[in-house]
């Protein structure tokens, strides 16, 4: 079974050469330590930048650079800022290449829901909305079930959503799974978990072809 | 030159009451005009509602207006950080309308661009879709946000000039460009007041004919929110 840095490095292997990316807040960030360092990506925060950089060793923090989860942050060489709206016209505007953010639930058509959990917890959906509904690639990273052990892979999400058949592969940290039209195919398995175990952990329609490799990290 | 310099805070807020929607610029407490929120608080001004991506925290920014129950509705797209604002909205005694981040953007930008409204994809298919309007365009969904309608809207910037000319420092400049203009009357604090013809023409992000009133903000605290550091090797 993978933990969230093992989550983070199967999903940077999905980065490329050349891919303005967005990461989320959680798992996603941790993406950003473990991208190949031959490549050349940049990572757009939603709040005004791109070319993000590190954070900040100490007494370099700035009060006016943060990321969208309001940490500290440092600028790369190359970098840029711009308001709110700019922002979103490089998100909604499909020139982010790759999307990456956490979730609650996922269903096995695409739909995804991250933002709300009625009367209890209500924070909002930030940017998510925009993203999901926008974005061409978007990877999923998050825990297969939830603290109860219940599935976050649905047949239909059972919370509000943040976007309707959307999502196209989700990682977690038992498997790599693709979003079709029949359900979730299954593409790998974490390193010793069986497809036994991810079909227990799958309540969404499971798709198995042939043998399913184990990740390679 | 058209002069928009006022002396201080109280005569850049004068005309502000009971009742009226604000624009407030920022991201969390990154870019926020401390100096207007700060007058606010002292001239107990209630019922308003507040057009912010964020409402600050329990002791800052827009925390300050919510802990006084100044702030009748807020429209925001993020309001994690701020257990009072919890307690609030779930209570009841505050209604709050969350919309998505770049929903929120485009509606300032379309109220300062003389849009009615927009249509954007996200959102399509969601709660914040209900009621409104929608349309197909080239096989895809989208939903009609209108342009926000607000009294007065309040930035912060770097520096600025008395012509209103602004330029914005980092990831401070977030919703405070897209709020100039969005409203009957901008007002702009800056933590830098320089004379007119000091600003390089091809450097200024804001135009002065967005802004109403100007002036020179000051004792700014500029919290971090959440101070991250990476470790010396």
């Amino acid at each position: 079974m993978l933990d969230k840095n093992g989550i983070a490095k199967r999903i940077a292997k999905e980065v490329q050469n050349g891919y303005y990316v967005n990461l989320g807040i959680g798992i996603p960030t941790l993406v950003a330590n473990f991208v190949r360092d031959d490549i050349e990506v940049e990572f757009q925060s939603e709040n005004g930048v791109l070319g993000m950089g590190p954070f900040p060793f100490e007494g370099e923090e700035d009060a006016d650079l943060i990321n969208a989860g309001k940490q500290t942050i440092t600028t790369l060489d190359g970098a840029s800022f711009f308001d709110s709206a700019t922002s979103f016209s490089m998100i909604r505007g499909q020139h982010v290449h790759l999307t990456i953010l956490g979730a609650m639930e996922v269903a096995e058509n695409g739909d995804i829901a991250n933002w709300k959990i009625p009367g209890y917890m209500v924070k909002g959906m930030g940017g998510a909305m925009d993203l999901v509904a926008s974005a061409e690639n978007i990877i999923v990273a998050m825990m297969h079930t939830n603290k109860k052990g219940d599935s976050k892979l649905l047949k239909r999400c059972s919370l509000p959503l943040t976007g309707v058949a959307c999502v196209k592969k989700i990682v977690t940290n038992l498997a790599v799974l693709e979003v079709t039209k029949d359900g979730f195919k299954l593409l790998e398995r974490a390193p010793g978990i069986s497809v036994e175990t991810i079909q227990q952990s799958t309540e969404g329609q499971l798709i198995v072809e042939c043998v399913v490799p184990e990740m390679k990290l | 030159m058209i002069n928009k310099h006022v002396a201080d805070v109280k005569e850049a807020l004068k005309g502000v009451s009971n009742g009226m929607t604000l624009m407030l610029g920022g991201f969390g407490l990154c870019g926020i005009p401390e100096n207007a929120i700060s007058e606010l608080v002292y001239m107990d001004v209630k019922e308003l509602t507040c057009i912010s991506n964020n409402a600050g925290v329990d002791d800052f920014g827009l925390g300050l207006l919510l802990q006084k129950h100044q702030i009748k509705k807020m429209i925001s797209s993020y309001v994690g950080e701020n257990d009072e604002f919890e307690r609030q909205m779930l209570s009841g005694e505050l209604d709050v309308e969350l919309i998505p981040q770049g929903t929120l953007a485009e509606r300032c930008r379309a109220a300062q661009a003389g849009f009615p409204a927009i249509y954007t994809p996200a959102g399509y298919g969601t709660e914040v879709a209900e009621g409104k309007e929608t349309r197909e365009f080239d096989g895809k969904m989208y939903v009609l946000e209108k342009a926000f309608k607000a009294d007065f809207s309040f930035v912060k910037a770097w520096k600025g000039d008395a012509t209103g000319n602004l330029i914005f420092k980092g990831t401070a400049r977030n919703f405070n460009p897209n709020m100039c203009g969005a409203a009957t009357i901008t007002v702009a604090e800056v933590e830098e007041l320089v004379p007119v013809g000091a600003l390089d023409p091809n450097q200024i992000h804001i135009p002065g004919i967005f802004v109403q009133r100007i002036f020179q903000g000051k004792d700014y605290e500029k919290r971090i929110e959440k101070r991250t550091l990476r470790q010396k090797s």
